[in-house]
């Protein structure tokens, strides 16, 4: 166990601790004690960048089930570090902001901080995993851990709802991940990531690659909360605020894009399916979130779509940028800066969210209400966080001089760039890239002016507000101060902090193919390009977006063109609905209780089955050649056998049914003498005579408003399934006898019955000599149901009162 | 005589089908009954039914009927009579209780 699998397990190890802090300190906030475990890791992680740097990767290895060779691998290379500093800086911001959120007399604390500590860990499993098993476990634990938090006010239906489909849906998509990754698995032979990438130009041939990629895609795709997978998103925003600005802005949702970016190299270098389904799902998302998002009024509702448009927006650009690996050279590769774009717009976005949703957490705590139709006016109560609101949302938008600005133009020029690809049928449908890209960005820019204006500016409507605002607490306020500082350090120093530390080192994994030893991926982020399309389209975008957003009431009417009923989300609740109550109509409607109807099931399925396996293989054959010739006496008795089993089903009382079975049983007897079977004749003749006896008891004592005697009615059913019975039986019978393939072991016993057991009577040495531990069973059988018939009778517990 | 004895078997499955598939608790009892026949029968015939001497070794005889059949269809005997003669007081102790032995008037009370 090395320490970088300590720092993984650290978390959990603290989850552990954390009730019993909570129970015996109270008068502390738990989340102080829960505090130091992020910072720490943030930093011994922050001292991995300068191997990161170098081009390095640091491997370490314990073994977990080497026979099928899951071993806990970690590495750390530039995504996963990217990924693992997000995770704990934005963690301990978040736990330091929560601390000031939840209150610590009217919350559960140590289950909140249990769950967040369990999320914590699982998601940096997943990110250092290279392992494809443990970066699945790792994964359903986060699906678990946010199911937990997104439930946390469990007394509430909505959480509850929300929690349910979160669940339904990652887990969904987590299994079917987990088939990509055995699919991988059939088609390498390791679990191992970095040998898979090594060994990817081998694999793309196999007719299992598609089905691996769709597979996992699926499992990026609703982890990520992409079209039509994003609808567990919106509901989820039912947990507290930590959890939101933690999990659904900054984490969690990444980890489909992480997954996405990780195994780029596998998938696409070879296939323009790949591309074509990253890129387009990315931009449907990217278009319909930022279009749904307008339309909220909850602050949460837009930051929710707003979330998810983000999200589509970095996963076209991974898309777009996965062209790049069609080529092998790094010289004069355009399409590289997609990816550029997508891991500096990945780090952008979690500052400026996670900010976002701070600031919306603190509105919500001091104004008691979240609706923008309620709020407005805050700016002169609540200065700081309107500073930190305008930052945040500005550079949403992507104006400059915040981060936002530059990633978004990356973003057109990555989109741009599209027109010149040559592959993949991308000239003919290209166009859409940027077309697409564009009209996108309005709606971000006019859901970020809502978001800021409508909360900070216009009336002030103190009716309408359950407290009087003021400003938040100081603690409340330094997390989303330390963000929105780094937009706009981000902004200005963007170049010489983050494109040699963590973004071209981030790149050089997801584009391995395209470095050799020496070279590296050189990142150059500049705010000036000159007059060039990117520029126009910024320039577009704001001039578009203001006159949109201030004429928004004029047509506003055309979201009337996706109304509620036909939305994904009424899909989802119809099928859920549907399917539970179809499952419950098909068990209703095979299980209903009569022992008639399920005896009739197993009776055709038994005819089914046997007749089928007789015609199928042929094994229908009756020979008379080793039948035994038909005597008279035989024959007599054969006669009287079937006219009494026939009689028994005309029988208009039970009475003569029951004689009727007591000749049955004499006449088997009489058989039993005819073929030579003197104890089984003589244990017949008294066992048929006990239980006729038995028969008659019971005859007697049925009640007297049941005496009605009368005859049983005639069910064509019942008579074709049991003639089935007896035809199937015959057939049976007379095949097995004709297809005899060896003689009987009988021999032995006719020979040995005296000479090794001293007696004469074979079928009595058989039972007690040879064969003698089915003699002792059948006498515990016979004295369990012995015992079983007293205790039925003697043991009266409950009585029925009313029966 | 094992094709007779095969018809036989099967007219014996036949009636006892009937019987387990009607309303009467006493009348699927009566079913098992001839099905443990029908049973009972069916292996004896599948054992061959050669003429021989019984299989005692007293007789002295040059072949005997296969003991082994015999030895099988005893314990079956004893063992269908137990559960028999368990069902039948089981059958019995309902009546009692239930006050019924029609088998679609003993259900579940989940509705009520």
């Amino acid at each position: 166990m090395s320490l970088l699998h300590l720092a993984i397990l650290s978390p959990f190890l603290l989850a552990l601790l954390v009730p019993i802090v909570y129970k015996y300190v109270r008068q502390i906030h738990t989340g102080w004690f829960v505090l130091f475990l992020p910072v720490l890791l943030f930093s011994y992680f922050f001292q991995f960048i300068s191997e990161t740097m170098g081009g390095h990767s640091v491997t370490k290895s314990i073994s977990w089930i080497p026979s099928l060779g899951i071993d806990f691998t970690v590495k750390i290379d530039g995504l996963g570090l990217l990924f693992a500093l997000l995770i704990t800086g934005i963690g301990s911001l978040v736990v330091l902001y929560s601390i000031f959120y939840l209150a610590k007399d009217k919350e559960q604390l140590n289950t909140f901080y249990v769950y967040l500590l369990l999320f914590m860990g699982a998601m940096l499993g997943v990110v250092l995993s290279d392992n494809l098993i443990v970066l699945y476990t790792f994964w359903e634990l986060t699906s678990f851990s946010s199911f937990l938090l997104i439930g946390y006010w469990y007394h509430k239906e909505r959480s509850r709802y929300g929690a349910q489909k979160s669940m339904l849906i990652t887990v969904l998509g987590g299994l079917s991940m987990l088939g990509g990754f055995v699919l991988l698995y059939l088609m390498t032979g390791t679990f191992r990531i970095s040998e898979i990438i090594n060994n990817a130009g081998d694999i793309f041939t196999s007719p299992l690659f598609i089905p691996a990629m769709l597979c996992i895609l699926l499992g990026a795709f609703t982890k990520s909360a992409q079209f039509p997978f994003h609808i567990w998103l919106p509901d989820a925003m039912e947990a507290p605020t930590p959890v939101s600005a933690y999990l659904h802005s900054a984490t969690m949702v990444k980890a489909g894009i992480y997954l996405v970016a990780r195994l780029s190299p596998v998938f696409a270098p070879h296939s323009g399916l790949w591309l074509w389904l990253v890129a387009g799902v990315g931009l449907v998302t990217l278009l319909w979130g930022s279009f749904s998002a307008v339309k909220q009024t909850d602050l949460k509702g837009i930051l929710a779509f707003s979330t998810v448009s983000q999200l589509g927006l970095i996963m076209s650009l991974l898309g777009v940028g996965a062209a790049a690996l069609y080529y092998d050279h790094l010289d004069e590769n355009i399409f590289i800066v997609a990816t550029t774009a997508a891991v500096f717009h990945l780090i952008n976005h979690a500052t400026f969210k996670g900010s976002l949703f701070m600031v919306v957490g603190i509105v919500d705590h001091e104004t008691g209400t979240r609706d923008i139709r309620k709020l407005g006016g805050l700016m002169h109560m609540m200065p700081i966080t309107f500073t930190i609101a305008a930052i945040g949302t500005f550079s949403m938008a992507g104006l400059p001089p915040f981060n936002g600005f530059l990633s978004k133009e990356m973003f057109f020029t990555g989109m741009v760039r599209v027109l010149e690809m040559d592959i993949f049928n991308m000239q003919t449908w290209g166009f859409l890239f940027p077309m697409l890209a564009w009209i996108a960005s309005i709606f971000t820019f006019i859901y970020s002016m809502i978001l800021f204006f409508k909360t900070f500016t216009g009336k002030y409507k103190p009716a309408q507000l359950e407290k009087k605002p003021h400003e938040a607490p100081i603690g409340m306020l330094i997390p989303p101060v330390i963000l929105a500082s780094l937009v706009i350090i981000f902004g200005f120093f963007a170049d010489s902090l983050l494109s040699d530390t963590l973004i071209a080192p981030a790149m050089a994994s997801i584009l391995p193919s395209l470095l050799n030893d020496s070279s590296k991926f050189f990142v150059e982020i500049s705010y000036w390009h000159g007059f060039n399309i990117e520029l126009m389209m910024t320039i577009g975008v704001i001039a578009v977006g203001t006159i949109a957003y201030l004429t928004f009431p004029k047509w506003k009417n055309i979201y009337k063109l996706f109304p509620e009923k036909r939305s994904i989300n009424r899909l989802y609740d119809g099928s859920l609905e549907l399917i539970q109550r179809s499952s419950n109509n098909f068990t209703n409607s095979y299980m209903n209780g009569f022992i008639r109807t399920y005896l009739v099931y197993i009776f055709i399925f038994f005819i089914g089955m046997l007749s089928i396996t007789l015609s199928v293989k042929n094994a229908l054959k009756i020979t008379i050649d080793n039948a035994a010739p038909i005597g008279v006496y035989e024959a007599i008795l054969a006669v009287i056998i079937a006219i009494c089993a026939i009689a028994i089903l005309f029988a208009k009382s039970r009475l003569t049914s029951i004689i009727l079975l007591g000749s049955i049983g004499y006449t088997v007897a009489l058989y039993f003498v005819l073929f030579r079977a003197p104890d089984l004749a003589l244990t017949q003749l008294v066992i048929e005579t006990v239980s006729v006896a038995l028969f008659l008891l019971c005859f007697y004592h049925l009640p007297k408003i049941n005496r009605k005697e009368e005859r049983m009615g005639f069910r064509f059913t019942n008579a074709l399934i049991s003639v089935g019975v007896g035809v199937v039986i015959t057939l049976i019978a007379l095949s097995a006898h004709s297809n005899k393939l060896f003689d009987s072991i009988s021999q032995y016993y006719i020979e040995n019955t005296y000479e090794k057991a001293a007696g004469k009577n074979m079928v009595n040495v058989i039972l007690v000599d040879f064969r003698g531990f089915d003699t002792m069973f059948e006498i515990l059988v016979l004295g369990i149901a012995a015992l079983g018939i007293f205790g039925m009778i003697k043991l009266r517990l409950t009585r029925r009162k009313d029966g | 005589m094992e094709i007779l004895m095969a018809i036989v078997i099967g007219v014996l499955f036949m009636s006892a089908t009937y019987l387990m598939l009607s309303k009467s608790l006493l009348r699927i009892i009566i079913g098992t009954g001839i099905l443990s026949h029908g049973a009972h029968l069916l292996l004896l015939t599948m054992g061959g039914l050669k003429k021989g001497a019984a299989p005692l070794l007293g007789e002295q005889a040059s072949s005997y009927t296969d003991p082994l059949p015999q030895a099988l269809i005893l314990t079956a005997i004893v063992i269908s009579f137990g559960v028999t003669s368990f069902f039948l007081v089981l059958a019995y102790r309902s009546y009692q209780e239930l006050g019924t032995d029609n088998m679609d008037r003993l259900r579940g009370n989940e509705k009520k």
